[in-house]
């Protein structure tokens, strides 16, 4: 258990990381390193996102899933991975 | 009375002739009153003209009577105002009418209902109306009323990879269920509910964020690709250019750089590839130097994070050896300074060895200085060899979870025996410092030691060896059989030099003098004739033989300070890339420029020969010509 507050400690340690968000299977953030409403925010969004790229790769071939999920913007860019249920 | 004919006055007296006559009377229907001579005018002739026919009705009596045709206007109207009743004409107009709206149409304006029923005529002078009404009785509502049964919403989309998932789940089920049937001893069964109960409890307790393990692992490891983004694209894509103008030389390009905190005191003591997973690497921490022992880490490292390693293992005494089994690339075995060697296996979470050996189960009394798997041997069991300066070589079996050893050659230096105490033959016993196996004969191995010798021992003669070779003036720091040809191996040492052999001769074929003290020689996977060498000066140099049999063809400095030694080299088995463990914990990756990696060039019109055939040739052919000088004298 231990391990995966090290893992998230590193990431957020590391640089040119500005958050990190933990969402759980409904949508609903448990862990973040941001602001509230901002969170909730990206949560909302992300989700919704991530829900959607998920089930089209499956829907293409159903063998396969989806790994993780990069959004780049000028400004920042945005990587989820989703957890697997 | 008389009879006699009275004769009236009046009567005309006639003479009896003139009663004789006859007179005709003539009786037409003529009208004597009807004039006779009407006349019209007819404009035709523009003249009057006498009608011919005159009419001749004579009307003698006349009377008007009161009687009334029922359908004409006057009857209508009278009918109207009496309101007859219907008698029995109305019946013979029904039967007689096919239409029977006609005579009902005609009879409209009488009530209606004359066919219907009759109505009845209210005395206007004599008439109430007199009604009772019933006493209701109030309506009362009973109902019955149930607890509603619980509902609950259900929703699901059904695609196609809900219901891959669903089969796969059930494919799953049926596997286990397969293989607890299997499963023989109970105990492990039990020992397996135990975990599985504490493993769900364990579960349900804790917060939700132990579900995001794997998916943390993979931010990290995408964080950490951005980060070292150039790297990553340099290590898959980029070749140097420069290459092509430079024939004889290579360049090594660098890479990642692998640290972690707690190690940096300590030195690299080894370094393994893992044979499954191609950018995974085994680093094993410890300390070369006599008076400054201290603990030691193993630990892994992916090359997909380098910033942080995958398993970190703590242990007492310093790290001098490891090696990954090739079967079973999660079992580990390491080789301590203290002498103790132990197995680690990743699968098991916690992070102290699976088994150890202890100075009961016949551990080294010296540091352990190599290690390597062996196959498993014909009870499938796991086994090992280990060898170390007390002049033992020993094969470690992995029976019934417990580590037995054997013996299997205590290495003596020759002719140096003693006379000791009561006669006693003692012999000095030889410090072995590394070890190699063939790689096609199982029992052939060379052994090199602290006194500058190599051993060829086989393992079925435990006192005797079957040769041996005075390679160098000081200890032999690694030795190693050549991937291809059958016959040469490769040994470096602290004198300075590297030197190719033929196990059949006994002086080397190839020399070659590195100026400083070299750590570490290894062979590359994809060529017979192109190794590596590290020295501690903190230069890596690569040689090629079939370039440059004098030169290495590389030679670069690779760690950033100077008192930085190097310790190891290793070549990845797919990957063209080298890690050079140094003594200060660092481990550094680097890329073999094209040069480096060079396959024998086909010829026009001859096919390409693949596979090791074309290596070994190639390095007969390099072996051939160094080999007949060397059959004359050398000076």
């Amino acid at each position: 258990m231990a391990e995966v507050e090290e893992t998230l400690k590193r990431i957020q340690a590391h640089k040119g990381v500005i958050g990190t968000i933990v969402v759980n299977a409904e949508g609903i953030p448990i862990r973040t390193t941001l602001d509230n409403s901002t969170t909730v925010q990206y949560a909302g969004l992300l989700h919704q996102l991530t829900m959607k790229a998920r089930s089209t790769v499956r829907d293409i071939d159903p063998q396969n899933d989806l790994t993780f999920l990069r959004i780049r913007s000028k400004k920042h860019e945005i990587m989820v991975a989703p957890g697997n249920l | 009375m008389s009879k006699t004919l009275l004769k009236p006055p009046d009567q005309l007296e006639l003479t009896e002739a003139e009663l004789k006559e006859e007179v005709t009377r003539i009786l037409t229907a003529n009208n004597p009153h009807a004039p006779q001579n009407i006349v019209r005018y007819s404009f035709k002739e523009r003249a009057y003209k006498p009608i011919s026919y005159v009419d001749q009705l004579a009307i003698h009596f006349s009377l008007d009577g009161n009687l009334l045709l029922r359908d004409s206007d006057e009857g209508r109207r009278q009918s109207a105002k009496i309101g007859l009743e219907p008698e029995v004409e109305e019946t013979e107009v029904k039967e007689e009418g096919s239409k029977e709206d006609i005579p009902e149409a005609g009879e409209g304006e009488e009530p209606p209902p004359h066919s219907r029923k009759e109505q009845k005529l209210t005395n206007q002078f004599n008439f109430c109306e007199r009604a009772s009404q019933t006493f209701n009785n109030p309506v009362r509502e009973r109902a019955c009323q149930m607890e509603p049964p619980p509902r609950a919403t259900f929703s699901a989309t059904a695609n196609q990879w809900e219901i891959y998932d669903a089969y796969v789940e059930e494919l799953q089920k049926l596997e286990k269920s397969k293989e607890k049937e299997k499963q023989k001893p109970l105990v492990a069964k039990k020992e397996d509910k135990a975990r599985g109960r504490k493993l769900t409890s364990l579960e349900s307790q804790s917060d939700d964020v132990t579900k995001v393990t794997k998916a943390a692992k993979i931010v990290e490891r995408m964080v950490n690709q951005n980060t070292f983004d150039d790297l990553a694209q340099d290590f898959k894509y980029f070749e140097d250019p420069a290459d092509e103008y430079r024939d004889q030389e290579g360049t090594l390009l660098p890479l990642w750089k692998f640290q972690y905190d707690k190690a940096k005191r300590l030195a690299v003591t080894a370094i393994c590839w893992n044979p499954k997973y191609k950018d995974l690497f085994a680093v094993g921490h410890g300390s070369y130097d006599f008076m400054k022992q201290s603990r030691g880490m193993l630990l892994l490292y992916t090359m997909k994070n380098p910033s942080f390693p995958e398993y970190i293992f703590n242990s007492e005494s310093g790290i001098m050896c490891l090696d990954i089994h090739n079967d079973h690339p999660y079992l580990l075995v390491v080789g301590f300074y203290d002498g103790n060697v132990a197995i680690y296996n990743l699968k098991k979470s916690h992070s102290q060895p699976g088994y150890k050996s202890s100075a009961k189960s016949g551990k080294h009394t010296d540091p352990v200085w190599q290690v390597k798997w062996q196959k498993d041997d014909l009870d499938n069991n796991l086994n090992f060899f280990s060898i170390s300066s007390d002049g033992r070589i020993v094969s470690w079996t992995l029976v019934k979870n417990e580590l037995v050893h054997s013996d299997v050659i205590k290495l003596s230096v020759e002719g140096t025996t003693m006379e000791g105490p009561e006669g006693l033959q003692l012999q000095t016993i030889g410090c072995g410092t590394s070890f190699d196996f063939h790689k096609k004969i199982d029992y052939l191995f060379l052994v090199g030691t602290e006194e500058g010798k190599i051993y060829k021992c086989s393992k079925s003669y435990s006192s005797q060896f079957l040769d041996t070779f005075d390679a160098h003036h000081m200890a032999v720091d690694a030795v190693s059989w050549n991937p291809y040809h059958m016959k040469v191996f490769i040994s470096c040492s602290s004198d300075w030099t590297v030197k190719i052999w033929d196990h059949t001769i006994k002086t080397p074929m190839f020399i070659f003098d590195l100026n400083s003290a070299v750590g570490d020689v290894a062979w590359a996977p994809y060529s017979s004739t192109i190794f590596a060498a590290v020295t501690t000066d903190g230069k890596a140099h690569v040689f090629d033989l079939s370039i440059n049999k004098y030169e290495a063809i590389c030679s670069q400095p690779v760690v950033a300070k100077k008192k930085n030694k190097i310790t190891h080299v290793q070549f990845n088995p797919i990957y063209p890339i080298i890690i050079i463990g140094d003594d200060r914990g660092h481990v550094t990756c680097l890329k073999l420029s094209p040069n480096l990696r060079k396959m024998p060039k086909e010829k026009k019109g001859q096919e390409i020969q693949k596979g090791p055939e074309v290596e070994i040739t190639k390095l007969d052919k390099l072996l051939n010509l160094v080999r007949e000088p060397a059959n004359k004298p050398k000076k």
